[in-house]
């Protein structure tokens, strides 16, 4: 990797004295990561003044947007679930034509929010395209595990054996059937600028990933791990803890892919774990501290279902290990 | 992009309300627990400030955090997150009597 200009390090004392773009006052559940990882986002632009946030239907568009009211301090837009990046690359396009005008000297950074149900399912189209046309914007794609704003349906980010309301636990099904989708490598093998994924616990590397995906020409995607205490089913306080366990047990291992020279990296946080295999730990720990996992543990501990778990959790794990060159 | 302008305090009615914090209304009084500060045991790290998702704790001169209780939701985050423990949770009902202690 060579860097010409020194990467840019978060430092709190310094973001301390930035003017908040997201405000108090928002309707997000009280102790919801999102609202953080949204204040974490706004933090980490390079150019606050100069961008433009366009938003997907999902928790964070709902809670921080009741009409007439907002508490974004840029210029925010919302449509629909399925075309948040088309509408950002409308709003670059329409930019681009004022430019050409002499009506505009400058074209404003982009920034798109969608959440899991947008990002894995309803989304994919829209975003798929506007990567393929090489819009200059970041997508960053919030992943709580379900729409928890609807009422907890399943998502194709759900895990397998998660309890939603649409996946329900019975005598016949033990929750949802199928494994996650792994929705940062098919966004990076869309070849963007860049591409990784974060974690709300680990700040610095988040807010180093999207001052990286804002400054990159190009389209950049960030996948971020934020729970959701309403379906998860843990105590509101433990919001960070629950991301930080799902790093360290590797089932959301963190990495990067750069478009420049095509590779994918670890990053530091999730190398450790490659580095010294011994002290990753096992997934059954992460599990037995959600609700929504309750009937892998009570009234009747199924082993063979939180095996599997594991198995599809060191399976991803290995993938990305190959892929990055650590395994 | 032209700077955001305050609603024009004349008009009664209009479609679009100009963004400032707790433009939708106070949230404190979601809150059970209340978070305080020991502030001889804070080591002014601003890890709290960083995972505070509502925006409610701004750091003063000296660098400890100060709690905004319009708009703290009580979810603790901070509390949980302090790496000197410096933190407590105090319930809502007892929570004038203890600050007045």
């Amino acid at each position: 990797m060579t860097q010409e200009t020194p990467q840019w390090r978060p430092r709190l004392k310094d973001i301390a004295n930035q003017e908040e773009l997201f405000t108090s006052g928002q309707r997000l559940c009280a102790g919801c990561p999102a609202g953080s990882m949204a204040r974490m986002a706004m933090h980490a632009l390079p150019r606050p003044k100069n961008t433009i946030v366009s938003q997907a239907t999902g928790c964070l568009e709902v809670a921080s947007t009741i009409y007439p009211y907002t508490a974004w301090r840029v210029p925010w837009m919302h449509s629909l679930f399925e075309n948040a990046p088309a509408n950002a690359s409308g709003i670059e396009a329409a930019y681009k034509a004022r430019k050409r005008q002499g009506l505009e000297d400058d074209i404003p950074d982009l920034l798109v929010f969608s959440g899991d149900g947008s990002g894995f399912d309803i989304g994919v189209q829209a975003a798929s395209g506007a990567i393929e046309r090489r819009h200059n914007f970041l997508y960053i794609i919030y992943d709580n595990h379900a729409y928890q704003n609807t009422g907890i349906q399943r998502s194709g980010a759900t895990p397998k054996y998660a309890w939603t309301t649409t996946s329900e636990v019975g005598k016949k099904e033990p929750g949802k059937l199928l494994w996650k989708k792994p929705i940062a490598l098919v966004y990076a093998a869309h070849d963007p600028a860049y591409c990784a994924t974060a974690s709300v616990y680990h700040w610095r590397d988040f807010m180093k990933k999207v001052r990286k995906g804002m400054e990159v020409e190009g389209p950049a995607v960030i996948h971020v791990l934020s729970p959701c205490h309403r379906n998860w089913r843990y105590p509101e306080e433990q919001g960070m803890q629950m991301a930080k366990l799902a790093v360290e047990t590797c089932f959301h291992p963190l990495w990067e892919y750069e478009g420049e020279t095509r590779k994918y990296i670890l990053s530091a946080p999730s190398r450790v774990f490659a580095l010294k295999p011994e002290k990753k730990k096992p997934v059954e720990e992460w599990l037995e501290l959600q609700g929504r996992f309750r009937h892998l543990f009570r009234p009747k501990r199924r082993d063979d279902l939180i095996a599997d778990f594991q198995r599809l959790t060191d399976e991803d794990w290995a993938f990305i290990q190959k892929l990055s060159n650590m395994g | 992009m032209t700077p955001l302008k305050r609603n024009p305090p004349n008009r009664r009615f209009t479609c679009i309300t100009y963004p400032e914090a707790g433009a939708m209304g106070l949230t404190g009084d979601w809150r059970i627990f209340r978070p305080v500060v020991d502030k001889e045991k804070c080591t002014g790290c601003q890890i709290c400030w960083m995972y505070c998702p509502d925006t409610a704790i701004t750091m003063d001169e000296n660098n400890k955090p100060v709690f905004n209780l319009e708009y703290c939701k009580g979810c603790m985050i901070c509390e949980t997150n302090c790496p000197v423990k410096a933190i407590s949770r105090v319930r809502e009902t007892e929570a004038e009597a203890a600050v007045e202690k």
